[in-house]
């Protein structure tokens, strides 16, 4: 237990300090760590976690209070919650007094461009493992599709669809 | 709206953790929108330049933009009492609620209707993912080396299945050398 514990803060702890652009970055590294490297469960139920603290309001990142209970049970929780906040955490703390000193230096901005094509891969690697672990029909990889082109190109609140996919789902249509 | 300068006083502690409850609570898929009517809009806390330039700060840090925001704003006003009260009304209404999902899925998964359900609102989940990387994208389709470095972190990731320090420490310092100067 105690091993699952320090095992879960180390995962947390750094994915805190990697996540570059926010959070959504770092789920292929905590689908790899959990799925493949601890084999703690299956991918379609890391799908599910994260299906979970999207169709919770909050930042999506509460993923990791799911994943340390289903590990750990509370103890879990906590600590992978922590892990993942308390590192950028104080980080913040400590730069937010910094910020207005340094913030219109060109290095700034450009490390800013810099990083900026970073965060858009690992966010497009993050919806290929996702959608590879939840297309598990061909009706699932539909409702990934039009859920997708429906968040594109209108405001619709996200979690109309999430609601109209639980039913279907429930009624057995996908 | 308010017209110029800081308000008068800085919120109390009660008021930051009320205001960042509001805003965990009210924020699906996506909790910045909010943050930005909360913050800005209905409390005036900061005008809208103070938020952009506030915003700039936290995506740049590392971690979940949202909790960096109420870090760095609770403790510019009430330090670290603020901080902590910032993130702890941010959190602890989405975290009662996650754990009370959490729960029930753990008691009903292997149920067929709920576990129909879960599957199908995973593949929706998805979707949201694959819209956001789409919109991401978006404005860097004009910049090919961008793009580059973009499709580059992702088959890391995504095909080769490294590890994400692997792939920051590789493609971050190529981003670096051929960001164009903005």
């Amino acid at each position: 237990m105690i091993a699952k514990l320090l095992a879960l803060a180390g995962i947390f702890g750094e994915l805190s300090l990697l996540a570059v652009g926010g959070g959504n970055t770092v789920l292929p590294e905590m689908q790899r760590q959990v799925v493949t490297v601890h084999a703690w469960m299956s991918a379609a139920d890391f799908a599910a976690l994260f299906a979970l603290a999207q169709a919770s309001p909050g930042p999506n990142m509460l993923v990791s209070t799911l994943i340390g209970w289903r590990v750990a049970g509370l103890g879990g929780a906590i600590v992978a919650t922590l892990g993942m906040i308390l590192p950028s955490s104080l980080l913040s703390y400590a730069v937010g007094h910094l910020w207005t000193r340094f913030r219109d230096r060109a290095w700034r901005r450009r490390i800013q461009s810099g990083i900026t094509p970073v965060t858009v891969g690992l966010v497009m690697a993050a919806a290929i493992l996702l959608g590879e672990a939840t297309s598990r029909t061909p009706a699932d990889m539909l409702v990934t599709l039009a859920v997708a082109l429906i968040t594109t190109t209108t405001r619709l609140n996200p979690l109309w669809l999430l609601g109209a996919a639980a039913i279907l789902g429930a009624a057995g249509l996908v | 709206m308010r017209e110029t300068g800081p308000p008068a006083a800085p919120p109390s502690c009660r008021a930051l953790f009320a205001g960042f409850f509001s805003i965990g609570i009210s924020g699906f898929g996506g909790v910045l929108p909010w943050a930005r009517r909360m913050i800005v809009e209905r409390r005036a806390w900061l005008d809208a330049a103070e938020f952009t330039d506030l915003l700039a700060l936290c995506q740049f840090l590392p971690g979940p933009n949202v909790i960096n925001l109420a870090v760095v704003l609770g403790s510019r006003f009430r330090g670290r009492r603020g901080a902590l009260a910032a993130v702890g009304g941010l959190l602890s209404g989405p975290l009662v609620i996650v754990s009370i999902l959490g729960v029930l899925y753990a008691r009903f998964q292997h149920a067929p209707v709920v576990a129909h359900a879960i599957a199908a609102v995973a593949a929706a989940a998805s979707g949201l993912i694959v819209s956001m990387a789409l919109k991401l994208a978006r404005p860097l389709l004009h910049d090919v080396r961008a793009l580059g470095v973009a499709a580059l972190a992702c088959a890391a990731l995504a095909l080769l299945h490294l590890p994400l320090l692997t792939t920051i420490a590789v493609a971050a310092p190529l981003g670096l050398v051929l960001a164009r100067p903005s």
